[in-house]
């Protein structure tokens, strides 16, 4: 075991699986070296170094996108959803960040506890096939696997999907001006879980959002096909989190006003209880979406009249300045909102 | 209710009257002190020193439990967990770094590690089991005042507390008399002030003729109170003012500090970053050690806090950082030796911390800048 | 020391209350309570003990100090200007 200042670095521990810099650093430290492609990017094809929230081939006048998602989450069944709603919409929500609302096909492979109940079971498939007829979309594969007790955490679900788009939609193509809109209220799905995981014993309706969006990005891709830059979907890490990495991969500076951040009162509240930002809380029903200054009205217009994304909002701007850095601007002053780097933790102080 | 102490045009109005009693002074630099990791939360989650005149400097100083907790104190609960003892604590507690890691480490090896938001919450737990169950007990007197509660109101057999509760009035001694020291104010904090009263501090004021302020937690809160502190400063009046007054009186929660102090007695400890504190540290009185872990469980601490100091740790200058004598840039451990994944000293522990919030944003950077487009 | 929150009882139970933190609701212990708390009192909470009640009379006080600063502030620097107009003169 090698400590450096106290932290074993031989082994992978929980904060690399938290969507922030440790965990970045652990996929391009171990992942990248294994998987690039030489060179990195080249025509035709979008490889893992674009670490991106999926892959591309190219065929023919249209990009084929693919992406693979695995999911551990406890408690499998929280307010709002489970594991299996979650299964499904995060891999239509990552295809329809890259511009592929067409779905061609799912596959879905579980690892089981050994004494999981078939009733669960039961509901997590019944969540993944409602979720499947939102999305339109068709688990067409899958893989089943039993393990010992304790040999595995109650269920792990993997997915992976492949869809088409004309107009790839990378994470990186935002320019100066761009105006930056989040299609929903922030920080639900990180606080509800946080919240009954950590046995914080309140009484509240925070729920979930897990949706799966492949509609309502379809109809702001149509309400314009050239104007949006760049998208991402705020999951681990929150929005914090995505807005970083747009920013850096981008070349830009991001200003957001925390005014205009549509946040629940009930995720304020606890926000405020237990000293956890909701920028850094994860969303498993929104994207982050990055549109050229004179498209943001009708892209905005059109999220709004989807079900989900009545409380779509312009929340903020790219600027030429501090590249690679998310600055708020609170309505008492300004402060950087810094990288997000580990699980949500209650704190006292 | 709370939301009345955050209108931005009430914000804006005291945010002038700070620079104009600030130029008022006619100093070129104001340093005032404030001992609360919650201070820091605020100021910096709402970006107040982007609005603070530039000659003013707020100094954080050792006002976050997290960050004064010591790795001798971190490595008696990481050795329990080790043992085999379940262990519940607060949540910031977990990444806390000791000699051979944090609870975080040890949760990784097998330990059973409860996250609680309250020390009854550790109780219920605790209730509910019968293996031995400690609460690593760590937050300064406004916490540690729950922790005597539920030992007053009872625990179960199988319960037992660590005790890293710190007591604050003391260390404001030790930054106020360190050689050298720049600060000529501090913010109180409010709610230990809640806790304790405001008069604790008339000593302290008379003793070194420095002006406290004690302080609440909202924008406005934090304006107004400075706008005050660097009144008295320019003045040079010493005198104790509150400008908390719906949480703090003059003499307290009289409740609460019967129970505190039925329960504990401060005696002196080692604060991470700043050595000793006389009287800095809450211990377990006798009447209670049948619910001392330290006195119920066999922990090797004598040996623990005989440990001399790594050489990395003595170039630690994170005490003078915290009396603003110094800056993370005259450390050479700083971005080094010393960042946020292996912190050595008590200012890069903390989500709070001067070298922790300098390392993340490279520096403090000047957000006093244009207006976000619209 | 730290994450003091202001909440509003709705409910009272022996020496427990349900206290409303923006439409989240949490018990809170009342051992430590410096006064008798009732329903409809703001309590100061602090990892679930609630460690003040909150007068109502008290937050119309703060915002009456926080007035009077701004006048004190706003007097002296009319009185630097009387001050600057007299010395010219």
């Amino acid at each position: 075991m090698s400590v450096v200042g106290g932290v074993d670095v031989d082994r992978v521990l929980l904060k690399h699986g938290a969507g922030g810099r440790a965990m970045r650093r652990l996929i391009s430290e171990t992942f990248l070296a294994a998987f690039a492609t030489d060179p990195p990017e080249r025509a035709g094809l979008l490889g893992v170094s674009a670490m991106d929230d999926g892959g591309a081939v190219r065929l023919g006048d249209r990009w084929l996108v693919m992406t693979t998602d695995s999911h551990v989450i406890q408690p499998a069944f929280f307010p709002g959803g489970d594991i299996g709603r979650l299964a499904i919409a995060g891999t239509v929500n990552d295809l329809a960040m890259m511009g592929a609302t067409e779905i061609l096909g799912l596959t879905c492979g579980v690892v089981i506890e050994e004494g999981f109940p078939r009733a669960d079971l039961e509901r997590i498939a019944a969540s993944m096939r409602a979720a499947c007829a939102e999305a339109s979309a068709t688990v067409i594969a899958g893989d089943t696997k039993v393990m010992g007790v304790r040999e595995v955490d109650g269920i792990v679900i993997n997915t992976s999907g492949v869809g088409l788009t004309r107009r790839l939609i990378r994470d990186c193509g935002l320019r100066a001006g761009d105006r930056i809109i989040v299609t929903g209220t922030i920080g639900d799905h990180g606080m509800a879980v946080m919240a009954s995981r950590h046995g914080l014993q309140l009484d509240s309706d925070l729920r979930s959002d897990v949706a799966p969006l492949a509609a309502l990005i379809r109809g702001a891709i149509e309400a314009s096909p050239d104007g949006i830059t760049a998208m991402k979907d705020p999951t681990r890490g929150g929005v914090a989190g995505a807005l970083h990495e747009m920013a850096s991969k981008s070349g830009v500076g991001i200003e957001i006003v925390d005014a205009a951040l549509p946040v629940r009162p009930a995720v304020r509240g606890v926000s405020e209880l237990v000293g956890v930002d909701p920028l850094f809380a994860a969303n498993e029903g929104k994207a982050v979406i990055g549109v050229r200054r004179e498209s943001a009205d009708a892209v905005l217009r059109a999220l709004r009249a989807h079900p989900l994304g009545r409380d779509a909002a312009i929340v903020g701007a790219c600027v030429a300045d501090h590249s690679g850095t998310v600055i708020l601007d609170t309505g008492f002053g300004r402060r950087l909102v810094a990288e997000p780097d580990g699980d949500l933790l209650p704190r006292i102080c | 209710m709370p939301l009345e102490f955050r209108d931005p045009a009430r914000a804006a109005a005291l945010r002038d009257a700070l620079a104009r009693a600030t130029a008022r002074v006619g100093r070129e630099r104001v340093s005032l002190m404030h001992v609360c990791g919650s201070h820091e939360q605020a100021i910096a989650k709402f970006g107040l020193r982007a609005a603070f005149p530039p000659a003013l400097d707020v100094i954080m100083g050792p006002g976050c439990p997290v960050c004064v907790t010591d790795q001798p104190e971190i490595d008696e609960a990481v050795a329990l967990a080790a043992q085999g003892v379940r262990i519940a604590t607060y949540g910031d507690m977990v990444r806390v770094p000791g000699t051979a890691g944090s609870l975080a480490d040890a949760q990784a090896r097998g330990a059973r590690i409860d996250v609680v938001y309250s020390v009854a919450q550790a109780v219920e737990i605790a209730r509910a089991t019968t293996e031995p169950f400690v609460f690593f007990a760590t937050g300064f007197e406004t916490t540690a005042v729950a922790t005597a509660a539920v030992l007053i109101g009872g625990v179960p057999p199988n319960f037992s507390v660590l005790s890293a509760h710190k007591y604050i009035p003391p260390v404001m001694e030790i930054v106020a008399e360190m050689p050298g020291t720049r600060v000529e104010g501090f913010l109180a904090a409010g709610h230990a002030a809640t806790i304790t009263g405001s008069a604790t501090f008339e000593p302290f004021v008379e003793r070194h003729a420095l002006p406290v302020v004690v302080a609440g937690f909202e924008p406005l809160d934090i304006l107004a109170a400075l706008v005050k502190l660097v009144e008295l400063v320019g003045r040079g009046e010493a005198a104790v003012v509150n400008m908390f007054p719906r949480c703090v009186t003059r003499e307290g929660n009289v409740n609460a500090q019967r129970q505190l102090w039925t329960v504990f007695e401060p005696i002196g400890g080692r604060w991470r970053g700043i050595a000793h504190v006389p009287n800095g540290n809450l211990r377990l009185r006798d009447a209670w050690a049948a619910v001392d872990a330290r006195r119920r469980f066999t922990i090797d601490a004598a040996s623990l806090w005989r440990q001399a100091p790594s050489s990395l740790v003595r170039q630690c200058i994170c005490g003078h950082i915290m009396a603003g004598i110094a800056s993370p840039a005259d450390c050479a451990l700083f971005g080094a030796a010393c960042v946020p994944d292996s912190p050595v000293g008590a200012c890069m522990v903390s989500s709070e911390g001067t070298c922790r919030i300098w390392h993340e944003y490279g520096g403090v950077p000047d957000l006093r800048g244009a207006a976000c487009p619209s | 020391m730290c994450l003091g929150v202001p909440g509003l009882v709705v409910e009272i139970d022996e020496l427990t209350a349900t206290v409303d933190f923006w439409g989240v609701r949490r018990r809170v212990r009342l051992d430590l309570a410096d006064e008798p708390v009732a329903v409809g009192d703001y309590v100061l909470n602090h990892v679930g003990f609630a460690i003040r009640r909150i007068p109502p009379a008290d937050v119309e006080t703060t915002l009456a100090l926080y007035e009077q600063l701004l006048k004190e502030a706003n007097a002296d620097l009319m009185a630097a200007d009387v001050r600057g107009e007299i010395d010219a003169s």
